[in-house]
């Protein structure tokens, strides 16, 4: 028994880094229907952030949050202004938006990824904090991860409860769901989007940091997120906050699953097959609105 | 009328003839009065393998350059003066086709003297025909294979300097053998890899080893390359209660390895983690906590050379190098400038010569390579205070004693 509820517990720390950095992408993608490649390298530029922050100028991460949030709250909010508002006018449909952000935010990613690498260089980068052992349920767990999973849940349920209980929010849902109507009914749609796209930008300021405590990172490691990140949100539903949620748990504790009771070898294996499994049987993710 | 004729003839004559000089004048003056040494190198400044060229490789090239040119360049015997080197460098972006591109402009475009080689095991395969084809120096320092006996003979310009992957997992098996053979630690191993050419190489060849030794596995398992979460595989490493534990690792997972292991308490009496034990930033971030730790390299920082080397690689670059391939590196290029020197002019078929037939004075100490390979590598070191000393193979002069076993974690 001791075994299974390790594995669920060190599952779902796994799975809340997951979220974490998925929940910034459902946001950007689902709402402001920007599909952002970039995304992997403003999480490690927020992780960049945190470490000179803390090695420079003794600044905790937590503290570090205060500063690196709201950065990248204006950073993302300037950067929809500037570089996809041209492409939200001139996008005569939704196709044609998400070709336009892909290949936009594609040079993003080689701009910021480049800026980066002039800064630090490309080698690796970690440092250490609040890497201290905690006894839950008799699992020991280390601290900073279970901080991750944490932010991960409150995040993901303001969010829930932002977009499903208030007027701003409800806004959000129905740019998402057709923004045409919802432009109609006297939304202001650019204003909303660049507010989610920023918002969105603000979650992964915050996952960034958070990451650093625990994982290793150079200015070329950023792609890898954005993978991971994407597979999360098409797997519980373009966005949707309690998909990419649920979808994230999922894949820690499958993967913890896996690794203990067969093979750590068949971790990235079981990620893919549920990946795919969850797209056979529910092709609009686990979440998902069916297709309009 | 014919006069002024013959003299406007004569005139041309006198004027091609003078051109003609004039050109062969210059031709011959770039012929033999060349200004500099071109040496050029293509290595990946983005894409993955950064991260191992900017820390082992790159800095190395730019400290050496920056020395030979403060002490006024290279000796050329031939034109008795000293040229300064001049360099040409290209980012291949992790890419062994751009590598390859890289290089062959190098050599027919930029007409380079001297080609330094790329990072990583692979890239600098994938090279070795291209270097041998144009008849260059390969001095390939980063690359790590078994395969380096028949390499060097079917390509005599190749050069390995890395030891070759069962001599490092030899090394191990033997500094393990001999903790037991002294009662410090048991029969029990556990061992974990990462899934790809690296860590499948170092574990079948551990397997194997440790297996002819009469240890026990009681734990080996491999991993996918870029596992985010090492707390699944060392809770069941742990929980087999192993007297050693031993990783063929990359960086962020030894990193990761280390660090949950911290966590969990898991401190076995011989803590071995892979590729990036030997860097700095690893006693940066560990501090104390890496007292004991063992892993794949290590330098024999007692030598002066070292020594110096390390203040010197901080001073102009502003970090320290690693303790594994940094100083070999360096020491690689000391040669290649030395074989120059007593060749005395840019002749590359008599310095490939010289390189697999001289000795060499170097900062880790004399240089003679046997086979087109150096062979006093180290395969293990261990974290004793503020360096990451070279503790097997143990019969090597330098090799200091072990610290087993490992003291609990800081």
């Amino acid at each position: 028994m001791t075994l299974y509820s390790d594995i669920l517990l060190s599952g779902l720390v796994l799975g809340g880094m997951y979220a974490l950095t998925a929940l910034g992408l459902t946001l950007q993608y689902g709402v402001a229907r920007i599909m952002n490649l970039s995304y992997g390298e403003f999480l490690v530029a927020a992780s960049f952030g945190a470490l000179f922050l803390y090695t420079g100028a003794s600044v905790n991460p937590i503290v570090g949050l205060l500063l690196v949030v709201p950065l990248s709250f204006g950073a993302h909010w300037l950067l929809y202004q500037i570089v996809l508002t041209p492409l939200v006018r001139r996008a005569k449909h939704q196709g044609m938006l998400e070709v336009d952000s892909i290949l936009a935010t594609f040079g993003v990613l080689f701009v910021v990824q480049g800026v980066m690498l002039v800064l630090f260089g490309g080698q690796l980068y970690s440092y250490t904090y609040l890497s201290i052992p905690i006894s839950v349920l008799g699992s020991t767990l280390a601290v900073n991860r279970l901080l991750a999973l944490a932010f991960a849940l409150i995040i993901g349920g303001a969010l829930y409860l932002f977009l499903t209980r208030t007027r701003s929010g409800t806004a959000l849902r129905a740019i998402a769901v057709n923004p045409t109507a919802a432009q109609l009914s006297g939304i202001d749609i650019r204003a909303a989007s660049a507010l989610a796209f920023a918002a969105g930008g603000a979650i992964v300021g915050a996952a960034g940091v958070l990451i650093s405590m625990f994982l290793t990172f150079s200015a070329a490691s950023g792609v890898g997120f954005t993978m991971k990140a994407l597979i999360v949100v098409i797997m519980g539903g373009v966005g949707s906050m309690a998909g990419a949620l649920v979808a994230g748990l999922m894949l820690g504790i499958a993967e913890t699953a896996v690794s203990r009771l067969i093979d750590p070898g068949l971790t990235i294996a079981v990620t893919y097959a549920l990946f795919l499994a969850a797209l056979l049987w529910r092709p609009t993710g686990l979440f998902g609105r069916p297709a309009r | 009328m014919t006069g002024t004729l013959l003299k406007i003839a004569s005139l041309r004559i006198v004027a091609v003839g003078a051109v003609a000089m004039a050109i062969g004048w210059a031709g011959m003056a770039s012929a033999q009065e060349p200004t500099s040494i071109k040496i050029g190198w293509s290595i990946s400044k983005t894409g993955p393998f950064a991260a191992g060229a900017s820390v082992t490789t790159l800095p190395n090239y730019q400290v050496w350059v920056k020395d030979v040119n403060d002490a006024g360049g290279i000796m050329l015997k031939s034109i008795g003066k000293k040229l300064p080197i001049e360099v040409v460098e290209y980012d291949d972006r992790s890419n062994s086709e751009e590598m390859i591109k890289a290089v062959e402009r190098l050599a027919t475009q930029d007409k380079v003297d001297f080609i330094l080689p790329p990072w990583s095991t692979g890239l600098n395969l994938a090279a070795a025909p291209v270097f041998n084809r144009l008849g260059y120096p390969h001095l390939a320092v980063t690359a790590n294979t078994n395969r380096a006996d028949e390499l060097t003979k079917r390509w005599p310009n190749l050069t390995f300097w890395l030891g070759q992957p069962v001599e490092i997992v030899d090394g191990l098996v033997e500094l393990l053998t001999k903790l037991r053979t002294d009662g410090k630690i048991g029969q029990n191993i556990a061992m974990v890899s990462v899934a790809d050419q690296f860590g499948i190489e170092q574990s079948t060849a551990a397997r194997d080893g440790l297996k002819k030794a009469g240890f026990n596995l009681v734990y080996d398992k491999s991993y996918p390359f870029g596992s985010q979460d090492m707390q699944p595989v060392l809770k069941d490493a742990q929980a087999t209660n192993p007297d050693s534990f031993i990783a063929f690792s990359y960086p962020p997972d030894t990193f990761a390895l280390t660090d949950t292991a911290k966590v969990l308490g898991f401190n076995p009496k011989v803590f071995y983690v892979g590729v990036g034990t030997a860097f700095p930033m690893y006693k940066g971030k560990f501090a104390a906590g890496a007292e004991g730790v063992m892993g794949i390299g290590g330098s024999n920082a007692d030598l002066p050379g070292v020594k110096n080397y390390i203040q010197h690689h901080k001073a102009i670059i502003g970090r320290e190098p690693d303790r594994w391939a940094s100083p070999i590196t360096y020491a690689s290029l000391q040669v290649l400038q030395q074989a120059i020197e007593r060749v005395g002019k840019i002749d590359r078929a008599a310095i490939i010569k010289e390189i697999n037939e001289g000795s060499f004075e170097t900062i880790i100490g004399p240089v003679k390579l046997k086979n087109g390979q150096y062979k006093e590598v180290w395969a293990v070191g261990q974290w004793q205070g503020n360096d990451f000393y070279a503790i097997a193979p143990f019969k090597q002069a330098g090799a200091r004693a072990p610290i087993v076993p490992k003291p609990a974690w800081q």
